[in-house]
């Protein structure tokens, strides 16, 4: 894992310091809320419906014992005792108090953390594929890629003031576990005919009010000149993206009303331009960074003759994923409990998770953008009691990539921007199919679920999407079928008119009831099936009445 | 009257008394004037469009409509790239936090409404002595 | 006719937690909607904004909004957006809010 340097640490220091002064300055009178607003969303502080809300990076997703440990310490010590992993591999603290905010950043510098551009309109958290170093489709890391942006994009100069939030994903993979076509930048680490490595740069993807997918603008850049490259993507769209529209400022709008042609033309000049300026990187600096992403040292291979239960039987078929060392295993946790918010963790469960990691793999853990904990390097002869101490803390739940695994944005119980709830929603879907069995027998399908229009929920890219609208005063759930946010992408399509909060829930019944009926053999998916079929018997089911209406014409 | 920002501190306007041409006068057909020139730069232009000018030009008062806009960062990136030379303003209601990057990217000074001066004082503009990621990336 | 003038009051978030207070006819801002000072014309409604914007170093995001008004005569949410400002989140009914006075 990367360890802050000396340079590291004094950044992170100093604007911690930084904005101790601007809240006093603040509490003085000094700066106006206009003006110390931006300033706060810089270090990832938001004002919610009920309080605050402080946004902290868990850069690429990756993080450590110690560093688990430390939010289970803010949670107990400035906030209310837990907190929320977000869609963006980030962790969300709802309730802290403004004057308490540079303190728990000082907590945060104390295990090599921030909370820096989380928030405002700059580059953000750049993500990445939460398998890294343990996928065994990879061709290469991507967090030295994502760490190295990172740190570029960390107060410059240049990009701290954008005319919108700028998102950036990175992807090592065949399969992609990051949905790098629904960023403003994806990156594909790829190799060319000789062997050199590079990326493929995707631009102008987004969901939010006008979903997009990203289009190819360079098929390879040669590694070296990332930097450069991206720096010239960002000052085209700085210049010339628009700004009398907020709806509009995103990248993607750029992209799509200028032309990937002409976007790719203004980009690579200015490109040209910058290589003179800077044509790369320090090598010294670089190498740094890509050693510190070593792989642990595995431990030699053993037998396995390990005693499985049908409990840990069932949690290993959904929750477990193949290492690139066979003798590993990739462990995903749960943080959808039947009935519980989705992404959500207690202290005490976040303890138990850093002392898992700690004791059994490696010391590292994975936020996933699906808002589950992973335990990346897990030696299989420890599976057994890894199932067993998370059962103990309401952890071991065997639904990944089931119905009840949900992704779910705050919506209106936290979320100012919110039209709706999400949360709620979740959890009655969740508990509708609580029966595992059940949810095994209908298979792969995610469900992504978003309490306004921003889509911070991906519910576009849900298989079922949901957006929660404001309809004239009353809570209102419009259905998107068919999204996908893999490497096989799609933005889902609207299925028609909307459904009461208290209706959705029986309109996602009916759907799983159509799919199930309509699948031609057990291991059909419910995506695979409408893209066989097309949205008609998933209509059907929804709108019965709409139905039962043309067949009497 | 606007006053001026430098790392040096604060100081009044020293271009107050002489005149600031638009931007399109070099496209207007009126003679360029012989003595020291400054220009607008709106920050919906085109960098490009001055560059047979820049060694002519001694000043480029960049707008900032808001802080909250910062097309001008580019904007005076771009202009030292192309080999722009002289004085580089940063003209508008900026905030003492923007006064680091601003240094960075290439401005000289600012220039900043009373107004906006009289809440942030001299010492809210003095630059935090640090390093950054992207120089040290660079070098 | 005109139309209907709906009642508003004027409510925020405090600079320090961030909690919902309804700004009150003593010019002092509660965190109960019960306290609130309801405009019931258009010309009420200047003032109660003018007022309410007094604070800009104690409350932060100031704004009017409708209500509907109780038996007793009290401001009460008229939209599902201030009743859950009012009550807090609805997945942890243990972070609510008191609505009431104790
Ligand atoms: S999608 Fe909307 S409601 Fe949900 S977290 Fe994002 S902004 Fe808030």
């Amino acid at each position: 894992m990367y360890e802050y340097t000396d340079f590291d640490e004094a950044f992170v220091r100093e604007r911690v310091a930084e904005f101790r002064g601007q809240v006093e300055r603040r509490l003085d009178g000094s700066l106006t809320e206009d003006e110390f607003k931006p300033l706060r969303l810089m270090n990832g502080l938001y004002l919610q419906l009920h309080a605050y809300m402080l946004r902290i990076a868990v850069p690429y997703g990756t993080l450590n014992g110690r560093q688990m440990r430390q939010f289970a310490y803010i949670a107990d010590r400035w906030d209310r005792g837990y907190g929320h992993f977000t869609t963006r591999q980030n962790i969300q603290f709802n309730w802290p108090k403004l004057q308490d905010v540079p303190d728990m950043l000082e907590a945060l510098a104390d295990v090599q953390m921030h909370a820096m551009q989380t928030s405002g309109n700059c580059i953000r958290n750049v993500t990445a594929d939460h398998f890294s170093g343990a996928a065994t489709d990879e061709i290469a890391d991507p967090r030295p890629t994502a760490e190295l942006l990172r740190q570029w994009s960390t107060d410059h100069p240049e990009f701290t003031w954008l005319g919108r939030k700028f998102k950036i994903a990175v992807t090592g993979s065949e399969h992609d576990r990051a949905v790098i076509k629904a960023h403003d930048i994806g990156l594909r680490l790829v190799q060319d005919d000789d062997g050199n490595p590079g990326y493929e740069v995707l631009v102008g993807g987004g969901l939010g009010r006008t979903p997009m997918l990203g289009k190819v603008v360079r098929e390879f850049l040669p590694k070296e000149h990332l930097l450069p490259y991206v720096e010239a993507i960002l000052q085209v769209y700085n210049l010339i993206g628009r700004r009398d529209n907020k709806y509009k400022a995103r990248i993607k709008i750029l992209v799509h009303e200028t032309g990937i042609d002409e976007i790719r033309r203004l980009v690579e000049s200015t490109f040209q331009e910058n290589l003179a300026r800077f044509n790369g990187v320090n090598q010294e600096v670089f190498d740094r960074i890509e050693a510190s992403f070593a792989a642990p040292e595995f431990e030699p291979v053993y037998d396995v003759t390990p005693a499985v239960d049908a409990g840990l039987r069932s949690w290993i078929d959904t929750n477990v994923a193949d290492h690139r060392e066979p003798h590993y295993a990739i462990v995903t946790i749960s943080l959808k409990g039947i009935g519980e918010t989705p992404g959500d963790a207690t202290s005490d469960q976040m303890r138990i998770m850093a002392a898992l990691a700690e004791e059994f793999a490696h010391d590292e853990l994975r936020i996933s953008h699906e808002q589950n904990v992973i335990l990346p390097h897990v030696p299989r002869r420890h599976l057994a009691e890894i199932y067993r101490r998370l059962k103990d803390a309401g952890l071991a739940t065997a639904n990944i990539g089931l119905v009840s695994d949900i992704i779910a944005c705050p919506g209106m119980d936290y979320c100012a921007l919110a039209t709706a709830r999400s949360i709620p929603v979740a959890q009655k879907i969740s508990e509708t199919f609580a029966d595992i069995d059940r949810q095994r027998d209908i298979g792969p399908l995610k469900i992504k679920i978003s309490g306004c229009i921003n889509a911070c929920g991906h519910h576009h890219v849900g298989h079922i999407g949901i957006l929660g609208l404001d309809r004239a005063g009353v809570e209102n759930y419009q259905i998107t079928l068919g999204g996908d946010g893999t490497e096989t992408a799609s933005i889902g399509e609207r299925a028609g008119p909307g459904f009461a909060y208290d209706e959705i829930v029986p309109a996602v019944e009916r759907l799983i009831e159509a799919y199930l009926d309509h699948r031609s053999e057990d291991t059909e998916t419910f995506l695979e099936v409408y893209r066989r079929m097309g949205p008609a018997p998933f209509k059907a089911a929804l709108y019965p009445e709409a139905e039962a209406r043309s067949n009497a014409a | 009257m606007a006053v001026i920002i430098t790392e040096d501190g604060i100081a009044a306007d020293d271009w107050a008394d002489k005149t600031v041409y638009p931007f399109d006068v070099f496209w207007s057909g009126q003679e360029l004037p012989e003595e020291a020139l400054a220009v607008e730069f709106p920050n919906d232009r085109k960098p490009e469009d001055l560059v047979p000018w820049l060694d002519r030009i001694e000043m480029i008062r960049v707008e900032f409509p808001s802080f909250a806009d910062g097309r001008g960062f580019s904007l005076a990136r771009r202009l030292r790239t192309l080999g722009y030379k002289g004085r580089l303003r940063a003209a508008g209601p900026v905030v003492s936090d923007q006064h680091r990057a601003a240094v960075r990217v290439g401005f000289d000074e600012i220039e900043l409404p009373e107004s906006v001066a009289a809440r942030q004082p001299a010492e809210h503009w003095v630059i935090r002595k640090q390093g950054s990621y992207q120089q040290r990336l660079a070098s | 006719m005109a139309k209907r003038f709906k009642p508003q009051i004027a409510t925020g978030n405090d600079l320090l937690d961030g909690d919902v207070v309804y700004f009150t006819q003593g010019l002092k801002w509660s965190r109960f909607i019960g306290d609130a000072w309801i405009a019931t014309n258009e010309e009420a409604a200047e003032v109660l904004q003018k007022e309410a914007s007094k604070f800009p170093n104690d409350i932060v995001g100031v704004y009017l909004t409708d209500v509907a008004i109780d038996d007793e005569g009290r401001a009460r949410p008229d939209h599902f957006r201030e009743d859950f400002r009012m009550r807090g989140p609805s997945n942890r009914p243990e972070h609510g809010r008191p609505v009431e006075r104790a």
